[in-house]
């Protein structure tokens, strides 16, 4: 069984002036210690498709259907009592600007424990130690003397660190991580990554990770899947994507950025942006802006296409 | 071929900013957020930038812009000293600003959300002097050098824009003067991908077209190596080394440089590292360590590293780093051998 099956899964915003389809129609599993990476500009919907997973995109203006199990659990159809129970035990997330998630008025040692006695029942003693062990986990320096620091008085780096052992305290089977390295400066990124990385080996989590930046998917993931307008238009193999990406848009995005050896030489580009999404597409939401693109592109959504251990949702690209 | 012309001269440049004092006594401490820069932009090149944040990147183009007033040093455009406008030899401020513009990382908030992207661009030609009729047709025309038709885009506002469409206005509004220098602080950073790719294209574009001189401040180490012809490495105020792009990035001399470039990321799977180059954060800037600022995570750090703040020394041609190594007779065991 995998740990992720997400099928056919919209998520649209409904507000009094416009309403956002926002994911169009996405279909993954996600096997057990498995890394995928979504990669995708901004308003693509990865961010939207990763919230749904833990139910976290705002419940009074959010439509979602289709379905979502993590581990077995629907996610779609939970009440807020089993979705308390969901978050943080089997699946939990780390965001991007750990200053914004972290409380400005506890202790990283009480934010730690927090989530322990919530979910295990432990006493405030046990939760402490468990706090100093997932400190030591995440190679935070002088850990002891942390646990009583607050979230102003930590470095950038050590405040993701802290993050990732809130989410990882009560030993979740699934990790989201959205865009977690962004905002770290590039010593720092490379650090947090490869710290990822071997908790994700040894605790044996499933983890999707959201990025615009193909070198942090080149640096993590097993499979990548890129996002356009709402919907997957590829995903494979992390080094097959990378070096023969199918679809015009991710070929696109491959020329698009800069990387060493294409020093003062024209950088290729899309033309034009990416779509509005108040109505629904109803080709290929790529085609205005794609080279390829002939008129049976706009007829209907392209189906994704298997190809091998790959898949891209365009007509142009051969068997 | 003419010989390489100074266009900015930077020496000693320093910005401290002072804490707030303490509740209770104890000498408030200060930021060295630029901290002695010396260094030289040759007319016609692109010269980048690079560090992490809290190096003082920022700080030194707000200084070269005097948005920012130094706390030492002073900073020469074509041999004459900015803003002091009394001394024979100084440049005006009003005068300097002709020659000299800058373009921000945040392109809404370097707009203003009131005026039409033509009244903002022409705004800058009427304050020196330009009528309105002639104000606006140069609005027009920057418009149509940015790729933004004028017939459609003139009359919009600001939040009527996309990002990239908003740093195109801001380019333009950056030119409208014909300025011979361009600062452009993270001009690229907070754009997609596709986006940046469009717009450092336009950038290469408008430097030949208008024969300009860039600034490129970036924390993005393949963008600075796309569009560079010199690069200068910061780290805590001070610059660790300086040099052509291909030396820098081919054969970097200071430790930190080798450092901030084998963290980049590999797009390839088969390339991952198994350890992180550096541990740790930057130190803070109010407290750096003595001598050399990057002795604390430094593999080849030894004594002599904690005595002096290393001098810049030749590591190439055109080519100097400020690391111990480098120079002969330092007492550094890797400086050995060097011809003095």
């Amino acid at each position: 069984m995998s740990l992720v099956e997400v099928r056919d899964l919209t998520v649209t915003f409904v507000g009094r002036d416009r309403t956002v389809h926002a994911v169009g129609g996405v279909d993954f599993d996600l096997a057990e210690r498995e890394v995928l990476c979504i990669l995708g500009e901004s308003g693509s919907g990865k961010s939207v498709t990763l919230r749904a997973l833990m139910a976290l995109n705002p419940a009074h203006t959010t439509r979602v259907t289709g379905s979502i199990k993590v581990d077995g659990h629907d996610i779609v159809t939970a009440d807020a009592r089993k979705l308390e129970d969901i978050r943080g035990g089997v699946v939990s997330m780390i965001f991007q600007e750990p200053m914004t998630a972290l409380d400005p008025v506890f202790t990283i040692g009480q934010q730690i424990g927090e989530t322990i006695i919530r979910h295990e029942g432990v006493s405030r003693a046990t939760a402490r130690a468990r706090a100093l062990d997932l400190l030591e986990l995440v190679q935070i320096p002088s850990a002891k003397r942390r646990l009583d620091a607050y979230p102003h008085e930590l470095s950038g780096g050590l405040r993701q660190r802290t993050m990732i052992a809130i989410a990882l305290s009560c030993r979740p089977r699934l990790l989201l991580a959205d865009e977690p390295t962004t905002a770290l400066d590039a010593t720092v990124q490379i650090q947090v990554l490869l710290l990822l990385r071997r908790l994700q080996q040894e605790l044996g989590m499933g983890v999707i990770f959201v990025t615009h930046d193909l070198g942090v998917a080149g640096e993590i993931a097993d499979r990548v899947a890129v996002m356009y307008a709402g919907r997957f238009v590829e995903q494979g193999p992390v080094a097959e994507l990378m070096t023969a990406p199918l679809h015009p848009y991710a070929q696109g995005l491959l020329g698009a950025t800069v990387h060493a050896g294409k020093r003062g030489a024209r950088l290729t580009t899309i033309p034009g942006s990416p779509p509005a999404l108040d109505t629904p597409t109803t080709g290929c939401a790529f085609a205005p802006r794609c080279a390829m693109a002939i008129p049976q592109c706009t007829g209907a959504v392209p189906d994704l296409r298997r190809f091998g251990d790959r898949a891209a949702r365009c007509i142009r690209v051969a068997a | 071929m003419t010989t390489p012309q100074t266009l900015l001269t930077v020496r000693g440049l320093q910005c401290h900013f002072p804490l707030k004092s303490r509740l209770f006594g104890g000498s408030p401490g200060v930021v060295r957020a630029v901290d002695g820069l010396d260094f030289e932009l040759i007319a016609g090149e692109t010269l980048g930038i690079v560090g992490e944040s809290g190096c003082g990147k920022s700080t030194t183009s707000r200084l070269i812009m005097a948005l920012q007033k130094p706390t030492g040093g002073d900073v020469l455009f074509d041999g004459r000293a900015v803003g002091s406008d009394t001394a024979a030899a100084g440049i005006a401020l009003k005068d300097y600003f002709r020659q000299v513009q800058m373009v921000f990382q945040d392109s809404s908030a370097s707009l203003n959300p009131r005026l039409t992207i033509a009244e903002s661009i022409a705004f800058a030609p009427k304050v020196h002097g330009m009528g309105q009729r002639a104000a606006n047709a140069a609005a027009h025309e920057m418009l149509d050098a940015v790729g933004l038709e004028p017939a459609r885009f003139a009359q919009r506002y600001p939040h009527e824009l996309s990002g990239g469409q908003r740093q195109r206005v801001n380019i333009a509004r950056a030119l409208a003067l014909r300025p011979r220098l361009v600062i452009l602080d993270e001009p690229v950073s907070a754009l997609d991908k596709s986006v940046e790719a469009q717009v450092l294209n336009l950038l290469a574009d408008l430097k030949e077209r208008f024969g300009l001189t860039y600034l490129f401040i970036s924390h993005d180490l393949n963008v600075v190596q796309h569009v560079s012809d010199r690069v200068l490495v910061m780290y805590l105020g001070q610059i660790v080394e300086l040099g052509p792009v291909d030396a820098i990035f081919d054969a970097p001399a200071h430790p930190y440089t080798k450092a901030l470039l084998a963290s980049r990321p590999t797009l390839l799977p088969g390339q991952r590292r198994a350890d992180p180059p550096l541990l740790g954060d930057p130190p803070n800037p109010i407290n750096p360590p003595s001598g050399c600022r990057f002795r604390t995570r430094c593999d080849h750090a030894e004594r002599p590293c904690s005595d002096t703040p290393p001098p810049r020394a030749p590591a190439g041609p055109g080519h100097d780093a400020a690391c111990l190594m480098h120079l002969p007779g330092s007492g550094h065991s890797a400086a050995q051998g060097r011809a003095a």
